[in-house]
C-alpha cells in the first residue's frame, strides 16, 4: 500500500518529535537548531530551483490560448484567456494564482451506452484547493502575531473576521476547520478515485499526511491542550532576532507541531511543493500570445541545413521548364 | 478501412478506472492497429538523421546504437537548459488528476498511461532517477525508475497516441503541457533513431521535392491547372493560377493536401474562385508547395529546415506579404515558431489588404495573414457577393482544429465566414469546441492508416460531439480548417458519425460566392446538385 509508507514515516517524526521535546538536548536541537537549518535550506533550496528554471532558456511563445486572438478591430478578442499584451498576461496569471481560473474548467467525463460521452461540471477540486490554499495561507500570516511585536493589525482584524462564528474560548477559527477539511477532501480523493490512485506517487501522500500533522498539532495546541504561549512567543522572537532562548515551559506538542513544520520547509525545494514558484514561470500561461505582431529572439537560434531553391531547381530542372515554369537559370 | 478493424461496438467497451495495481509493471503490446511503423532508412539517411537502419516496433531488438541510454540522457540534459518549458514541466506536476479525462486518447481507450498526467509521467520518473538529488538518493520511494530499452518501447507507443493537441494544458493548473513534452521525447527518440514512416516521410519529400506527398513540379502544376478547368466547368468563368511568378504582391501558401486529396481540393476550388473574383496579385511556389510541417513532430531542427522555405521562397518571388491556406498545425508554426526560428522578415512589407485597405497589425512581424482572417475582413468590409443558398443542402458544423484553437485563438474569423456563406450552421456542444475542442485523434503524425485503431479511439470524443448535432439538427457537414482533419475525419465519421461529409470554410465560400461572369450554378463544388427551391420548401 502506497500511503503506508509516508504514514509511518510521518508518525515516526511525530514520536521522535514528542520525546525529543521532553529532553534538554534535544529540545535544543529540535527548537533552534532544526528550524534554522529547515529555513536556510527552504531560502538557498527554493532560490536554487527557481534560478535554475529561469536559467533554462525560453526558446519559443507558446502560450496556450484559450479565448479569441486579436486580429481585426470588429472581432472581440479575449484579453484575458488570450492575451495579446503585459496587461492581459498579468490579468490571466493573477487569476490563475489567486484563483486558480484553469481548475475552475474542471469537467468530468463518462462514457454511457450508445456511446455518449458526457461532460459534466466538476468544480470540487477546484473548491478544495482553492479552500486548502487561501486558509494555509491566512494560517501563516496568522502566526505573525509569534514573529513581531507589536501584532500587526492586520493580523488582529483577520482573526476577528476569521472567528467571526464566535463560537468556544479560545474562539473557533474558521480557517482551521476549512483547512484540515479540505486536506482530507485531497487525501480522500486519492484513495478512493482510482484514476487518482493509480497515478500517486509516494511523495503525494506524503505531502499531504505532513500537512495534516502540521494543522492537526496546530489545533490541539489552540483548543485542547494548551501551550505556554508567551513561551512560544519568546523562542519566536529569539529566532529570528537571531538570539535564540528555549522557554521552559513548552509541552512536547508544541516541538511535534514545529518539527513538523521544519520538515516541511527543507523537504519544499526537493518537492512538488516548488509548483508554488515555478507557477510563475510556465510559459504557456506567462507569455502573449504576440509573436506574429512581434519578434521574440531565441537565445540559442542555429542555423541548420536547407534545401535552397538553387539546389531545388538544379534537380528538377528539367520537369520544371517542361511543365513552363520560370527558371532562375535557363 | 483494415478488415481486421474492430467493430465500434467491441471498441467502445471502455473503462475508465484502471485495475492494475501499478503502472511501472505494465509494458505496451504492439498490436496491429495501435502503432506507426517504422521509418525507412533511405529516408532517414537522406535527412542526414541518426542511426538508419531495418526495424519494426514490434521486434524484440530495435537495434539501438550501443550508447544508446547515454546519447538519451545527454539529450535530456541538453534540452532541460534549451527548453524551460521541459524543466519546469518536469518539475511542478502535483498529480492532481484534472488533466486526466480531458485527453481523446484516454476518452477512447482508457488506457491509463494515455492520461496527461501519467503519459508525461513515463519520462518524469526518468528525469527524477538521473537529474535530481531525491530521485538518485531515494529511486522508487521518490517516483524515479531506470532508464532501460523498455522504457524507450514505452516512450514510442505512448508518445506516438498524443496528438499534440494541448487541450490537457487548457485544464492543467500550471498549464503543462504535454505537447511541449511529446515534442522533446520525439526529439530525443530522434537521437537514436527511433521515428515513424508518416512523419518522417513526408519531412523528406518536403524537404526534397517541396510537399510531403512529393509531388515534383510539374505534377504539382498539373494538379492547379485541373482545378482551373474543374472550376471553368462548374462556374463559366475561367481563372488563372500563377506559379513562381516573380513580383506578385502576395506568397499564397496551402497545405499540399489542398492540390491532391478529397475534400481538400474543394477548399482549394473556393481559394481559386475567391482570387479571381477580387482580383488578388499572387502566386503559388512550387518550391515552397507546402503549409504543413512535419517537422514539427519530429524536432525544432526539423520543423525549421522546412519552414525556412517560406521565408526563402517569399524574398526570392520579391511579393510584399504572405498568405497561409486552411491547415492546423502550419499555423501553429508560422504563430508561434516562425518568425523565431527564420525570420526577421525585414524583407516584407506588413501585410495590406489591397481591397480593404485594412492594415493586419497583428502580423506586423511574421507577416503572413490566414486565410479565414483575410476573407473575413473582405466580407465585413462587403466586398464579396454571396448567395448562401446555395449551400442550404448543408447542415453545418464547425470542428475547431487544435493548433488554431490553442496555438492561436482563431476561433471567429471562421464562424463569422460560415455565418455569411451558408444558412445553417449548429454548434457542437460547449466542451467539445473552441479552446476544449477534441482532436481529430490524427494530428501530429498520427494519421497514418496501421495505427487505425488507435486513431478511433482518438476520434471518439470528437465523433460523439458531431454525432450529437447530426441527431439534433441534421448536420450533415462538419467544416474545418485542417487539412489533417480533412483527410482523416472523413474515415472516423464513417465509422462512428455515418452520414457526414467533412469540407472547408473555403469551399463553401465558393459554393456560395457570386462571381461575375458566372453561368448558372447547377452542381455545388463537389458537383452535387445543388438544392432546388421546391425541395427546400418541403424540407
Amino acid at each position: 500500500m502506497k500511503p503506508l509508507v509516508p504514514l509511518f514515516v510521518i508518525l515516526a517524526v511525530i514520536g521522535l518529535a514528542y520525546g525529543g521535546g521532553q529532553l534538554a538536548d534535544t529540545r535544543y536541537l529540535l527548537g533552534i537548531v532544526l528550524p534554522y537549518a529547515a529555513i536556510a535550506t527552504f531560502l538557498l533550496g527554493f532560490s536554487y530551483r527557481v534560478i535554475r528554471w529561469a536559467h533554462s532558456a525560453l526558446p519559443f511563445h507558446i502560450p496556450t490560448t484559450c479565448g479569441q486572438q486579436k486580429t481585426l478591430p470588429w472581432i472581440r478578442s479575449s484579453w484575458i484567456e488570450n492575451p495579446h499584451n503585459k496587461r492581459g498576461v498579468l490579468t490571466r496569471m493573477a487569476l490563475e494564482i489567486l484563483l486558480f481560473r484553469s481548475l475552475f474548467r474542471n469537467s468530468r467525463a463518462q462514457i454511457e451506452e450508445g456511446p455518449r460521452l458526457l461532460y459534466t461540471e466538476n468544480k470540487w477540486l477546484w473548491l478544495g484547493a482553492l479552500a486548502f490554499h487561501w486558509s494555509l495561507l491566512v494560517i501563516l500570516l496568522r502566526h505573525l502575531r509569534l514573529f513581531v511585536e507589536p501584532v500587526p493589525r492586520f493580523v488582529i482584524g483577520m482573526d476577528t473576521i476569521d472567528g467571526f462564528l464566535q463560537i468556544g474560548a479560545p474562539q473557533l477559527l474558521i480557517t482551521d476547520v476549512v483547512v484540515v477539511a479540505a486536506l482530507l477532501y485531497l487525501l480522500k480523493r486519492r484513495f478512493t478515485d482510482r484514476r487518482l490512485r493509480y497515478i500517486s506517487l509516494y511523495t503525494d501522500y506524503f505531502a499531504l499526511f505532513l500537512l495534516l500533522g502540521i494543522v492537526i498539532t496546530g489545533i490541539l495546541m489552540r483548543y485542547f491542550f494548551k501551550v505556554d504561549l508567551e513561551g512560544v512567543k519568546q523562542l519566536a522572537l529569539g529566532l529570528v532576532t537571531f538570539s535564540p532562548t528555549l522557554p521552559a515551559a513548552v509541552g512536547p506538542l508544541f516541538f511535534v507541531h514545529l518539527t513538523l513544520v521544519s520538515l516541511l520547509f527543507a523537504y519544499f525545494p526537493y518537492s512538488k511543493l516548488m509548483h508554488m514558484g515555478g507557477i510563475f514561470l510556465s510559459p504557456t500561461r506567462n507569455l502573449a500570445n504576440d509573436s506574429r505582431r512581434q519578434r521574440h529572439v531565441n537565445p540559442w537560434n542555429y542555423p541548420v541545413k536547407v534545401h535552397t531553391y538553387q539546389e531545388w531547381e538544379e534537380e528538377f530542372h528539367d520537369k520544371i521548364k517542361n511543365s513552363g515554369l520560370p527558371l532562375e537559370k535557363e | 478501412m483494415p478488415e481486421a478493424t474492430p467493430k465500434p461496438e467491441e471498441l467502445v467497451q471502455i473503462n475508465y478506472d484502471p485495475h492494475e495495481k501499478d503502472w511501472r509493471k505494465t509494458r505496451p503490446e504492439f498490436r496491429k492497429g495501435t502503432f506507426c511503423h517504422a521509418a525507412l532508412p533511405k529516408d532517414v539517411k537522406y535527412l542526414g538523421l541518426p542511426n538508419p537502419r531495418d526495424w519494426q516496433p514490434p521486434d524484440v531488438d530495435w537495434k539501438l546504437p550501443p550508447n544508446w541510454k547515454e546519447i538519451i540522457l545527454q539529450g535530456m540534459k541538453e534540452r532541460l537548459e534549451k527548453f524551460r518549458s521541459f524543466r519546469l514541466f518536469m518539475d511542478i506536476c502535483v498529480r492532481c488528476g484534472a488533466c486526466a479525462d480531458k485527453c481523446q486518447f484516454f476518452l477512447g481507450s482508457g488506457d491509463p498511461k494515455n492520461m496527461p498526467v501519467l503519459r508525461a509521467e513515463l519520462i518524469r520518473s526518468v528525469y527524477r532517477r538521473y537529474f535530481t538529488t531525491t530521485g538518485k538518493l531515494f529511486r522508487g520511494l521518490a517516483g524515479a525508475r531506470d532508464l532501460t530499452e523498455d522504457v524507450i518501447k514505452e516512450w514510442f507507443y505512448y508518445f506516438y497516441q498524443c496528438s499534440e493537441c494541448r487541450r490537457c494544458s487548457v485544464f492543467c493548473p500550471f498549464g503543462i503541457d504535454t505537447a511541449e513534452i511529446t515534442m522533446m521525447v520525439r526529439e530525443l527518440l530522434n537521437l537514436v533513431g527511433v521515428n515513424t514512416n508518416w512523419v518522417i516521410g513526408p519531412v523528406a519529400n518536403c524537404y526534397r521535392v517541396g510537399n510531403h506527398l512529393g509531388i515534383q513540379p510539374h505534377g504539382f502544376k498539373d494538379s492547379i491547372d485541373f482545378a482551373v478547368d474543374d472550376l471553368e466547368e462548374i462556374t463559366g468563368v475561367r481563372v488563372e493560377a500563377p506559379i513562381n511568378r516573380k513580383g506578385a504582391e502576395v506568397l499564397f501558401i496551402v497545405p499540399s493536401a489542398d492540390y491532391f486529396a478529397t475534400p481538400h481540393y474543394y477548399t482549394l476550388l473556393g481559394y481559386l474562385m475567391l482570387f479571381h473574383e477580387i482580383g488578388l496579385d499572387y502566386t503559388f511556389s512550387a518550391y515552397a508547395a507546402e503549409g504543413g510541417n512535419f517537422g514539427l513532430f519530429s524536432s525544432h531542427e526539423l520543423a525549421k529546415r522546412l519552414n525556412a522555405k517560406m521565408y526563402a521562397e517569399a524574398k526570392r518571388l520579391k511579393v510584399k506579404w504572405i498568405l497561409g491556406g486552411e491547415c492546423g498545425h502550419m499555423w501553429r508554426v508560422v504563430n508561434q515558431y516562425m518568425d523565431t526560428m527564420n525570420g526577421p522578415a525585414d524583407f516584407l512589407e506588413v501585410p495590406v489588404s489591397p481591397f480593404t485597405g485594412t492594415r493586419f497589425e497583428n502580423t506586423r512581424s511574421t507577416k503572413m495573414v490566414h486565410i479565414c482572417e483575410f476573407t473575413s475582413d473582405l466580407i465585413y468590409h462587403n466586398k464579396l457577393r454571396l448567395n448562401p443558398s446555395r449551400n442550404d443542402h448543408w447542415k453545418v458544423t464547425f470542428h475547431d482544429s487544435c493548433n488554431p484553437a490553442r496555438g492561436m485563438g482563431l476561433l471567429e474569423e471562421p464562424r463569422y465566414i460560415l455565418r455569411k456563406v451558408c444558412n445553417h450552421f449548429h454548434e457542437m456542444p460547449e466542451n467539445t469546441i473552441r479552446e476544449q475542442t477534441f482532436c481529430c485523434g490524427s494530428g501530429a503524425g498520427l494519421g497514418s492508416d496501421e495505427n487505425i485503431e488507435a486513431r478511433l479511439r482518438g476520434g471518439l470524443p470528437r465523433a460523439n460531439a458531431v454525432k450529437y448535432v447530426r441527431d439534433k439538427h441534421g448536420v450533415n457537414l462538419l467544416t474545418c480548417i485542417c487539412a489533417i482533419d480533412k483527410a482523416t475525419l472523413p474515415t472516423l465519421l464513417e465509422y462512428w458519425t455515418p452520414g457526414v461529409d467533412v469540407g472547408g470554410i473555403h469551399e463553401l465560400l465558393g459554393n456560395a460566392l457570386i462571381m461575375k461572369g458566372e453561368k448558372e450554378r447547377t452542381t455545388d463544388l463537389r458537383g452535387q446538385p445543388l438544392q432546388q427551391k421546391s425541395e427546400a420548401v418541403h424540407a
